[in-house]
């Protein structure tokens, strides 16, 4: 039962009897399905909109990295229908730069200033009429770029010659810290055994259905923006908004919908674009909305941090851990944006994991890269560091020769311990983790699973079993990024703590409504706060009405209010609670009053406010609470009129960090034990799982099913992290995964069905005792298959997501070509797309020359050239479109001849630039004289970047051969006299010649 | 992600449908099912002047055998060639493919012949259309004329149709007696593009496989008496010929390693269902 909340010991015709009491604990049914399974609800795209609203539409950088030399929207603004084009510029002008939380010079705006540095970056906006009109004006605008060399490696970035993102910071590495808890150094002196690990973990995102939405309307009358958005939060980036659009924070009002698409954490990243659609609201005078497509959403929303992490621990010979040693990478891709470098610092108490392990050493460094900018993804930090942790488990078992298991129970934080402080400062609130082990063990079935393996084995199939101990932070300190800083810069601005909010009002006739800050993502959030309020208050759920709009303007909300961090079940759950506490506290005086009873004397319970001891001395709810409304003089002496509380929670344990640097940087810690089984097919290499078992301690459950939910979705994306999801990007910094063929989201097909198991120790630290479940198996999942994937294949090493095609790399040898195929070097070796082939033109070398080298012949020649024009000498302006069978696009190219050695060699360099892509590449082609011509020899190398890049990757090889093919198809039809449509015979023969039939 | 605006055409009957092929040219695309050319359309890598849409001419949905042929109409979708009631005995092949094609969904809408006038050289349907030595029928206000598989798509996107013919239909030889037929994919996900995807048919004497997803265009190799013992170097031989290229979701190396895998397990396959 649930401390502090009076239990009904009657239940009257109001509302069904129910066995446990209360209706916090159980499965009730969810308020928003009705809503959402009859469609009434209205996700963000479906929010009314004034009458005049206009639409926007971005147009985004094809290149990773380049200065822009020149932006003309002239032929965009002159298009009817288009109200307004802005530019990184214009928005300088117009705004100030967004606060980061470090101190460096690393200034950014909502559109691109001076630079782009990744592919997809807000460069230009255009706002018209309707986003046809808009997507339309995208295509005449013309940015000059001069393209940079990017950086996109991590590792690379952090090496001293690195190309600089931020040319200011003089260095990629923009955050440098170390922190000691205990003598690490003593206990790896003293250790039997160093294991050591370096892990790369891959960039990825849950991805919402819905995508970003704002709808923005500046009042010149009142200087106020008003904004509908999906933003989720955390509300710390509303000063961040504010302050970059000059105004108060009342001078931003935001408002989020009661239903979104998914959040997922994403969603706090939609704050520049915000901002963006403020101030072309301001430009226009009208509201202006924008609605994030899936390209967008892919390449430029948002992704969690890439992180590489080298983690070394000191080993005793009983596998006794005695000190762990962390070096971190992480990569925030090309801005630090609010709240970053968070994911480095969610988990920073809580780096020892599920252990005991009482010396730590911390090396953190953030790096910046030409990529999107990384920020707050489900999991937030944990996947990343228990990839490392878990992974490191097991290799220590396979180091000292023990089940992996057997090191996971040797190291766990013993029972009977808590509060535990953790070495870098967590104070864990409730737990028994070996408990929780051996629950799981037993419920989940390893010994059988065991068996099977050892079956599978038997029979020569590659059959794993993987592990992972996880302790699953919830309800963020807001203090945490104070840590990075130096000790006496925390001591001057100390950081900690987390508000929460919510509003318990009861109307005039007895119906109580519920505010409240939690702005839910699809987790329930309503079902639950009804739950909370009605056992407080005696009344049935039915009979609350909750409302998760949010209005800054009208709800209370603090700088820790949104949906992050699982911190509903002990931060607003908990607000609920104590708002309906006061309601409850106000009502008993009112009834003990009227009643002529002492308050604490009185219970609430089925609509009615009676005596403990003399239940037929009683008073409806509704009554009571109307006499506040009614008759106000009739209230206790004092008593203000009406009834409406709102309730906060501000937990103590949540501190600053102290002059150690220890910090505990969560509420609530749960802990989460995962084990499975998989099997490796040994033909393709997939991975199928076999069974998965997952035992989770969350504290008291507030409603068990929309906890298995939680668990449900997790686990999804873990097997997503695990087996599928990662955002690509070439060396060259094109981003190559924007559409959802190439970026794998798991479906229903691909995720097993999990065996969920529940302990309940509740948390001391909160009223409920209930923790966030939100997140444990995004942590957990993806190492706990990469074990199990390790052991069926018996590596000691792997880098998600799982592919197949990696897999088959590390269990397949390729038996070498036939002799006859020896020295064919199959073509698309790496990503600059490279390839070689030789034509017979049928005619001189000399004509071939002159042919190329004569401007009107040479644009007959290039395909799809509609003019060219003489820049210099052999250098050249053209207009080209380029196609692949029905694709096309049209492009402004620059086309340059070079190493000329007339008549035999040539080498033929450019540039080319449109809406679907730009491409840089060069191609040499010799001459050789034969009896029937020239025999053309070529190869060529370039890079392609833009969106071509991102949604058709797997298409651009053939179509660069494609392409050439159409070349030397032009080059023969004009030195052969032949019109371009010649017969299909040529075309066969060409392709023949180009080894592309046979 | 909205297309550029281009004029519909909603064509009634064949006629319609070439009229309007022969005034807007190159500048016209030919609408099916839309599931591979409206994505494209709204990713404006494609920006047609006119859209024919043909999907309500009742004249081109149909499924028939003629001469030794299952022939497939041009309106017919890709659900409706899967959910028919003979298909099992006419083309086994295809029965074995169809699900993998695309979702659920997506064969609801999309065609048979708007897969082959696609062409992208991971899809099932012209690999099975090659392997099987099929044909498409072309027509124009010219006439007509009839292209086998190979002679129809000649690479990436990229078939010999030109801009004033629509594909009527596509024909596909039915079952022979003692053909025995197989066929797998690997897609990391169900319903994904195929990674590799291989189709076979053995008779009495002859192997043919159909490899997708490694070249521009689905790749046929035949060989005569091929003896147990001689499939892993003739597949290795053909693997290494087809070269395959790296791409996110796979190495070329590995594209070579389902040649070889999969192609031993739909030749296993195939001799296993011969009657």
């Amino acid at each position: 039962m649930i401390p502090g909340i009076v239990c009904a010991a009657m239940r009257g015709e109001m509302h069904e009897q129910s066995d446990k009491g209360g209706y916090v604990g159980r499965s009730l049914e969810r308020v928003e399905d009705p809503i959402l399974l009859t469609g009434r609800a209205l996700f963000s795209d479906h929010l009314p909109t004034r009458t005049g609203t206009l639409q926007a539409a971005i147009l985004r950088s094809p290149h990773a990295h380049a200065e822009i030399l020149s932006i003309d929207t002239s032929a965009a603004e002159a298009l009817p229908d288009v109200a307004a084009v802005l530019t990184g510029e214009d928005i300088a002008a117009m705004s100030d730069p967004f606060l980061i939380v470090l101190k460096q010079p690393m200034p950014q705006w909502s559109l691109a200033v001076a630079k782009v540095r990744f592919v997809g970056e807000a460069v230009a906006v255009v706002i018209a009429s309707d986003r046809y009109t808009a997507e339309d004006a995208l295509q005449s605008i013309a940015v000059e770029y001069r393209v940079l060399q990017p950086v996109v490696n991590p590792v690379a970035a952090a090496e001293s010659q690195a190309p600089l993102v931020h040319d200011e910071v003089g260095s990629n590495v923009v955050s440098e810290r170390d922190y000691v808890y205990g003598d690490p150094d003593k206990s790896f002196d003293e250790a039997a055994h160093r294991v050591s690990i370096s892990v790369h973990y891959p960039r990825n995102s849950q991805t919402p259905l819905e995508g970003y939405v704002v709808t923005a309307d500046y009042d010149p009358t009142q200087a106020v923006y008003d904004v509908a958005s999906n933003f989720q939060g955390p509300y710390t980036t509303h000063p961040v908004m504010a302050k970059a659009l000059r105004v108060g924070e009342a001078g931003l009002r935001l408002r989020t919908p009661a239903f979104s698409g998914g959040g997922f954490g994403v969603k706090v990243q939609i704050f520049p674009y915000i901002v963006l659609m403020c101030l072309a609201s301001k430009v226009t005078g009208r509201p202006v909305k924008w609605v994030e497509d899936r390209l967008e959403h892919l390449s430029a929303a948002s992704a969690a941090p890439n992180r590489v992490i080298d983690i070394e621990a000191a080993v005793l010979s009983d596998g006794k851990i005695t000190a762990l040693r962390f070096h971190q990478l992480d990569d925030y891709g090309a801005y630090l944006r609010a709240p970053m470098p968070g994911p480095l610092y969610r988990m920073h108490g809580v780096m020892t994991g599920a252990y005991d392990i009482k010396n730590l050493a911390i090396s953190n460094r953030v790096v910046m890269t030409n990529k999107c900018p990384s920020s707050m993804v489900r999991g937030f930090g944990g996947p990343q560091v228990y990839f490392a942790i878990e992974r490191l488990m097991q290799r220590i078992a396979t180091e000292l020769d023990r089940d992996p298991l057997d090191v996971i129970r040797r190291n766990l934080v013993p029972a009977g311990v808590f509060p535990y402080r953790a070495a870098a400062g967590a104070l864990f609130d409730s737990g028994d983790y070996p408990q929780a082990v051996e629950l799981a063990v037993r419920d989940g079935g390893l010994e059988e699973l065991q068996r099977r393996r050892a079956r599978a084995r038997e029979e020569g199939r590659l059959y794993g079993i993987g592990y992972a101990a996880v302790v699953e932070p919830a309800h963020s300190n807001m203090g945490y990024l104070s840590n990075m800083l130096p000790v006496e810069e925390r001591r001057k601005n100390p950081k900690g703590g987390a508000v929460s909010n919510a509003t318990v009002s009861v109307d005039p006739l007895g119906t109580v409504s519920v505010t409240a800050d939690s702005i839910p993502q699809g987790q329930g959030h309503m079902t639950v706060l009804s739950q909370i309020v009605a056992d407080v208050l005696g009344i049935g759920p039915e009979d609350i009405r909750v409302n998760l709009e949010h209005d800054t303007q009208k709800d209370a909300w603090s700088i820790a209010t949104g949906n992050y961090s699982s911190r509903f079940s002990s931060a607003t759950a908990v607000a609920a609670y104590q708002a309906a506490r006061k309601v409850r506290d106000k009502l008993a005086r009112i009834a003990g009053q009227n009643l002529n009873v002492p308050i604490e004397q009185l219970e609430f319970a089925n609509g009615k406010i009676f005596a403990s001891d003399n239940p037929d001395n009683t008073v409806s709810f509704y009554r009571t609470a109307g006499s506040a409304h009614w008759t106000p003089g009739s209230l206790p002496e004092g008593m203000e009129p009406g009834v409406r509380e709102t309730g906060t929670s501000s937990p103590p344990e949540l501190a600053p960090p102290t002059d150690d640097g220890r910090i505990n940087t969560s509420l609530t810690y749960g802990f989460v034990f995962d084990y499975c089984g998989v099997e490796v097919d040994p033909d393709t290499a997939q991975v199928r799982i076999d069974k998965y078992v997952t035992m989770h301690d969350s504290g008291t459950l507030l409603n068990p099913m929309l906890a298995d939910g939680q668990v449900y979705g997790a686990f999804a994306w873990g097997v997503g992290c695990a087996l599928y999801e990662e955002f690509v990007y070439a060396d060259d910094g094109s981003f190559l995964t924007g559409t959802f063929a190439d970026y794998l989201c798991p479906t229903a097909y691909e995720i097993p069905e999990p065996t969920i198991l529940h302990m309940q120790t509740p948390s001391m630290f909160t009223p409920l005792g209930a923790k966030g479940i939100g997140e444990g198996n995004c942590m957990s999942t993806p190492v706990c298959i990469a074990n199990a994937v390790c052991d069926a294949l018996d590596v000691d090493d792997v880098t998600l997501p799982l592919t197949p095609s990696k897999l088959s790399a590390l269990i397949h040898t390729e038996p070498a070509p036939p002799a006859a195929a020896a020295g064919v070097t199959p073509p698309g070796a790496g990503r600059t797309l490279t390839g070689r082939g030789e034509a017979l033109v049928p005619a001189p070398p000399a004509t071939v020359w002159d042919t190329l080298l004569e401007p009107k012949n040479l644009a007959a020649v290039i395909p799809g050239c509609r003019s060219l024009e003489r820049l210099a000498e052999n250098h050249y302006s053209a207009r080209i479109t380029l196609g692949v069978g029905p694709v096309r696009g049209v492009f402004h190219a620059q086309v340059r001849l070079s190493e000329l050695e007339p008549p035999s060699a040539l080498t033929l360099s450019g540039d080319l630039s449109g809406p679907l892509a730009s491409s840089r590449g060069s191609g040499h082609l010799r001459l050789a004289p034969e009896a029937q011509g020239t025999r053309v020899h070529y190869d060529y190398a370039f890079e392609i970047t833009g969106k071509v890049a991102a949604v058709g990757g797997r298409m651009l090889d053939g179509a660069a051969r494609v392409i050439i093919g159409q070349f030397f198809e032009r080059l023969i039809a004009h030195v052969g006299g032949q019109s371009p449509s010649a017969p299909a015979s040529w075309w066969k023969r060409l392709l023949k010649a180009l080894g592309m039939a046979s | 992600m909205k297309p550029k605006a281009f004029d519909y055409i909603r064509a009634a009957n064949t006629e319609e449908a070439l009229q309007g092929l022969a005034r807007g040219g190159d500048d016209a695309r030919v609408l099916a099912g839309g599931q591979s050319l409206v994505p494209m359309l709204n990713l404006r890598l494609l920006e047609p002047e006119i859209l024919i849409d043909i999907s309500q001419i009742a004249s081109l949905a149909y499924i028939r055998v003629d001469a030794g042929m299952l022939e497939v109409g041009a309106a017919t979708t890709q659900a409706a060639l899967q959910h028919h009631a003979e298909l099992g005995r006419w083309a086994p092949l295809l029965g074995a493919a169809l699900p993998h094609v695309g979702h659920y969904e997506t064969r609801g809408r999309g065609t048979v012949c708007g897969s082959l006038a696609h062409a992208d050289p991971s899809s099932e349907l012209p690999l099975c259309l090659a392997t099987l030595g099929g044909e498409v029928v072309l027509r124009s206000e010219r006439g007509e004329r009839v292209l086998s598989a190979q002679a129809f798509q000649l690479g990436m996107l990229h078939t010999d149709r030109r801009p004033d013919e629509l594909v009527v239909a596509a024909r596909f030889p039915v079952k022979s007696q003692g053909t025995g037929y197989g066929f797998d994919e690997m897609a990391q996900r169900r319903g994904d593009f195929a990674v590799v995807a291989v189709a076979c048919a053995v008779s009495d004497g002859k192997t043919r496989l159909g490899v997708g997803g490694v070249a521009d265009k689905p790749a046929v190799r035949e060989w005569d008496n091929l003896a147990g013992g001689d499939v892993d170097d003739a597949l290795n031989e053909f693997a290494w010929e087809l070269g395959g290229f790296d791409d996110v979701h796979a190495s070329a190396s590995y594209r070579r390693q389902l040649v070889r895998r999969l192609g031993s397990r739909v030749i296993e396959e195939a001799k296993a269902c011969r009657n």
